[in-house]
């Protein structure tokens, strides 16, 4: 029988009890509202349950008795993701992952951290800081709870991403409780005591990235970390005609001398309104090394500042202090801009070559809406692609501002689909649009997918959903 | 009339980020209620939530929500560290959303009990003894009315440090004097929500100060002194702030002691009054003093503030006062503090993790320097 919209059981709570402790468990309104939600527009969905593992035995246990009780199953990180992903879609259980916050190995000649699922991003980056100063994770700019293991699993990115890619990529092996209750390891640390890399081995990994916890809850997880260098620098390039970006991108990208570039357009404060602004991160572990490569850079603009097509913008040291932050705390600032708690957006993954078109298209979903905007943008990969980030403030407490934006992050989805990219951490709505365009074949796939590995329907029902 | 922060205009600006979990580097989870009981409800943000979908009738009051609120210890941890221009009203928030439902007789069972007992008896256990008639040093005139505050008054281990403290204060010959019958000055009742009782504490004490000419209040209780200096609007000293006077200009003369110190500032203290450099620079000057990796405006709370060291929402296996003396434990040999209600709860912390650690309130440890 497949997973239908559960409603409690008496004995489940006691059962659920007897995994996890009294005091990891609830069925309190209190918690099953906080737990419908997150801080984006996504209407909420209440769970029966709300329970905060401690293993990995533990999440066996509650994907068994989901299995048993066909009950939905949703794993949590930080909830941070801000498009509904963690909300129960169909109700049931959801798993707060965050007591699971052990950072088990940090192999330091290998370069890997092996967490798990709970450990923030925050925490991870704190520890390597004070025990391992030479490395780095790629930090995103979400806020510092959201979890290592969420942001891999959802193919997120940060600031090493223009150099080593999506942070799926990064990821080297894990440990899956599949819905069906089975643990298995995936990547080198199915064969070895190693969590060194996926490769060569058949690459299971893809079968929970991109998922949204629907084909199984990951519990440890091996993540790349990288070298970390004494000096960090940054520069803004500041162009007034988006269609010069993204060959301003293609050019500093061709350097291979920025760790990080990110694009940032927004029509306040005023002074920045109609520009474009490139923002370029340059690491080194001398003054002269970083000297050389921000040289490099500006010699790749030159044409554009000559032809007073752009420039450098003059940083004071408290601005400075600002973009070095990570992750940057000002980004979630955005969510005050209308007074009101609330911001998501579409993070469209596309060519940057579309970088105009995609621009264009944002300003004719703002201007016709009547929405309040701002557009960031990571590139991703030597300018493979980028994330396009379609941010929209709201205000919670008015519901026809919600439905604004909502309707704006609607339109948004359609026109990243239209233009040739795919909204990433897409909604459920959004995963449907996604999916109405996808290759039949493709969609039969992630069907047998899921049918194989979750013949119950438990594992987060709702995410994927192919008609 | 206390002046209530207008939450309803708040509660919805806070997007739930859980920045305010943290300390600056983010490398533990920095609210006490949010380390205990890592449900979302029971962080900052968890609460502002809560208290906007309370005022909109989406969820009822409950013994449950009356603990999510009350077991924030008021430490001011989320102020420091929300990212948000609204930060520094968050705790007025819960202390204003507190005292609506306390206006509603929405209070949890232990809490009803605190603020009865201090109504009733002056002290929030219901003791009905006289307080400090054992100083033998009543209030005359004096230069400063020492207050003591409840927990230095009546917890065992909290009383032998505010000895120590009149034990230097004659050594020296500072001129203080006491109420034998000292009532409670309210801090907790103000920030408990119970604007009513802090009021008619207050008054009683205003009343009891101008029959008796109080102008200076010292006192050991950060509690104590953050109500006497900020809403009495009084002339207030913390004992911290009176012994590194009196060590800087040479009236106590100190040695060193040769264990290794660690300071914990009490959130009172601390992030509600910025006093931080005078009982790091008394401890300097006495010992090693080795930092715990939070400190200052990132210390960790002992769990104790806002009535917790009675109603104990923040006690058991994993209470921020046994994370806390886990942490001290691995910093250094005496755990130092100046406040009776973290020496208290440390204290017991200690005992309860069975750790080597000292627990000493400052006093203790300039009293110690000063013998040896
Ligand atoms: C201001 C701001 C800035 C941001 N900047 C960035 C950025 O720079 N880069 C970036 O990548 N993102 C960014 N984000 C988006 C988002 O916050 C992050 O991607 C974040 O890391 C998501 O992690 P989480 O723990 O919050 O995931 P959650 O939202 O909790 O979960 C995401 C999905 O993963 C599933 N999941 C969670 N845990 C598991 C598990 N253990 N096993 C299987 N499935 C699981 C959930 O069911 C859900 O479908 C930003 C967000 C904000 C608010
Ligand atoms: S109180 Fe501030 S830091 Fe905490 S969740 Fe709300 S907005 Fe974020
Ligand atoms: S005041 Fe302290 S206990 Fe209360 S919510 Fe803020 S950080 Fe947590």
């Amino acid at each position: 029988m497949r997973c239908q919209k559960f409603r409690g059981v008496v004995e489940m709570y006691e059962e659920l009890k007897a995994i996890v402790g009294e005091e990891n468990v609830s069925k309190e309104p209190e918690e099953l509202y906080i737990y419908s939600s997150d801080p984006g527009t996504m209407p909420p969905v209440k769970p029966d349950y709300v329970v905060m593992p401690k293993t990995t035995e533990e999440v066996q246990k509650i994907v068994l008795l989901a299995n048993k009780h066909k009950v939905p199953v949703v794993p949590m990180g930080g909830a941070l993701s801000l498009s509904g992903l963690v909300r129960p879609l169909r109700g049931g259980i959801v798993v707060d992952m965050k007591r699971m916050d052990r950072i088990i190995e940090v192999n330091e000649r290998a370069r890997y951290a092996v967490v798990e699922a709970g450990v923030s991003e925050g925490r991870l980056k704190a520890y390597l800081d004070k025990k391992y100063p030479s490395l780095r994770i790629s930090t995103p700019d979400a806020p510092p709870i959201a979890t290592v293991t969420a942001n891999a699993l959802i193919h997120g990115s940060g600031r090493l991403s223009q150099i080593y890619g999506f942070h799926s990529e990064m990821v080297t092996g894990m440990e899956v409780v599949l819905p069906t209750g089975e643990v298995c390891r995936v990547g080198s640390c199915s064969v070895s005591p190693y969590w060194f890399s996926r490769s060569p081995l058949p690459d299971l990994a893809g079968l929970f990235i991109g998922w949204f916890g629907r084909t199984g809850i990951v519990t440890k997880l091996g993540i790349k970390l990288f070298p970390k260098h004494r000096y960090r620098d940054v520069m803004i390039f500041v162009t007034e005609n988006p269609s010069y970006v993204s060959d301003v991108i293609w050019k500093v990208a061709h350097t291979e001398m920025a760790e990080d570039i990110t694009v940032w357009a927004q029509p306040k404060p005023e002074w920045a309104e109609g520009f474009q602004h490139t923002t370029i991160y340059v690491t080194a572990d001398s003054e002269e090394e970083l000297e050389f490569k921000e040289k490099i850079i500006r010699n790749a603009l030159m044409d554009y500042i000559k032809q007073k097509e752009g420039g450098f913008l003059y940083l004071t040291p408290a601005m400075k202090a600002m973009f070095l932050q990570e992750p940057m705390s000002q980004l979630v600032r955005f969510a005050d801009v209308r007074k009101g708690g609330g911001f998501e957006y579409v993070g469209a993954i596309l060519p940057v070559d579309l970088f105009d078109v995609a621009y264009q298209r944002g300003l004719e979903i703002v201007e016709r809406l009547g929405v309040d905007w701002a557009f960031s943008i990571r590139i991703i990969g030597r300018s493979h692609c980028m994330m396009f980030a379609y941010a929209y403030p709201f205000n919670r407490a008015d519901e026809e501002d919600v439905e604004r934006a909502r309707k704006a992050l609607h339109e948004t989805n359609k026109a990243v689909l239209e233009m040739g990219g795919i909204p990433w951490k897409a909604e459920a709505p959004a995963q449907q649009l996604i999916l109405e365009s996808m290759d039949e074949g493709a969609k039969r796939l992630i069907k047998s997918v899921i049918e194989m590995l979750d013949p119950n329907g438990v594992m987060n029902p709702g995410n994927w959903e192919v008609k | 009339m206390m002046e209530k922060v207008n939450y309803a205009e708040i509660v919805h600006r806070c997007f739930r980020c859980g920045y305010c979990k943290f300390p600056s580097d983010y490398s533990e989870i920095n609210c006490p209620s949010y380390a205990k009981y890592r449900f979302e409800t029971y962080f900052s943000g968890g609460r502002m939530w809560l208290i906007r979908a309370w005022m909109n009738n989406e969820i009822e009051w409950s013994e449950h929500l009356g603990e999510i609120m009350y077991s924030c210890s008021t430490c001011r941890n989320c102020v420091e560290h929300c990212v948000f221009k609204f930060n520094e009203q968050l705790v007025d928030v819960f202390i204003a959303a507190r005292s609506d439902m306390v206006e509603r007789g929405q209070v949890p069972k232990k809490v009803g009990e605190f603020f009865s007992n201090l109504a009733k008896f002056g002290n929030p256990w219901g003791y009905a003894a006289r307080r400090l008639e054992w100083v033998g040093r009543d209030y005359a005139n004096n230069e400063f009315l020492l207050h003591a505050g409840c927990v230095a008054t009546y917890d065992d281990r909290a009383k032998r440090s505010l000895k120590a403290l009149l034990e230097l204060l004659d050594a020296v010959g500072v001129d203080y004097g006491v109420f034998s019958d000292e009532i409670c000055e309210g801090n907790e009742a103000m920030v408990m929500g119970e604007f009513g009782l802090f009021e008619q504490l207050m008054e009683q004490n205003r009343r009891r100060f101008e029959e008796r000419g109080v102008k200076k209040v010292l006192t050991p209780d950060p509690h104590a002194f953050n109500a006497f200096k900020n809403y009495y609007g009084m002339d207030a000293v913390h004992h911290t702030q009176l012994l590194w006077n009196l060590v800087n200009n040479g009236e106590l003369k100190v040695r060193r002691v040769k264990e290794k110190l660690t300071y914990h500032d009490p959130c009172f203290l601390g992030r509600w009054n910025g006093v931080y450099k005078e009982p790091r620079k008394l401890l300097s000057r006495i010992g090693s003093l080795y930092e715990m990796p939070r400190n200052r405006k990132d210390s960790f709370c002992c769990g104790g503030g806002s009535g917790n060291f009675y109603t104990d929402y923040l006690g058991g296996k994993d209470s921020p006062a046994r994370i806390r003396v886990k942490e001290a434990a691995e910093t250094a040999e005496i755990l130092v503090t100046s406040c009776p209600v973290c020496l208290m709860m440390l204290d017991n912390a200690v005992s309860d993790e069975g750790l080597e650690l000292e627990v000493r309130d400052i006093s203790e440890v300039v009293l110690e320097a000063l013998k040896s």
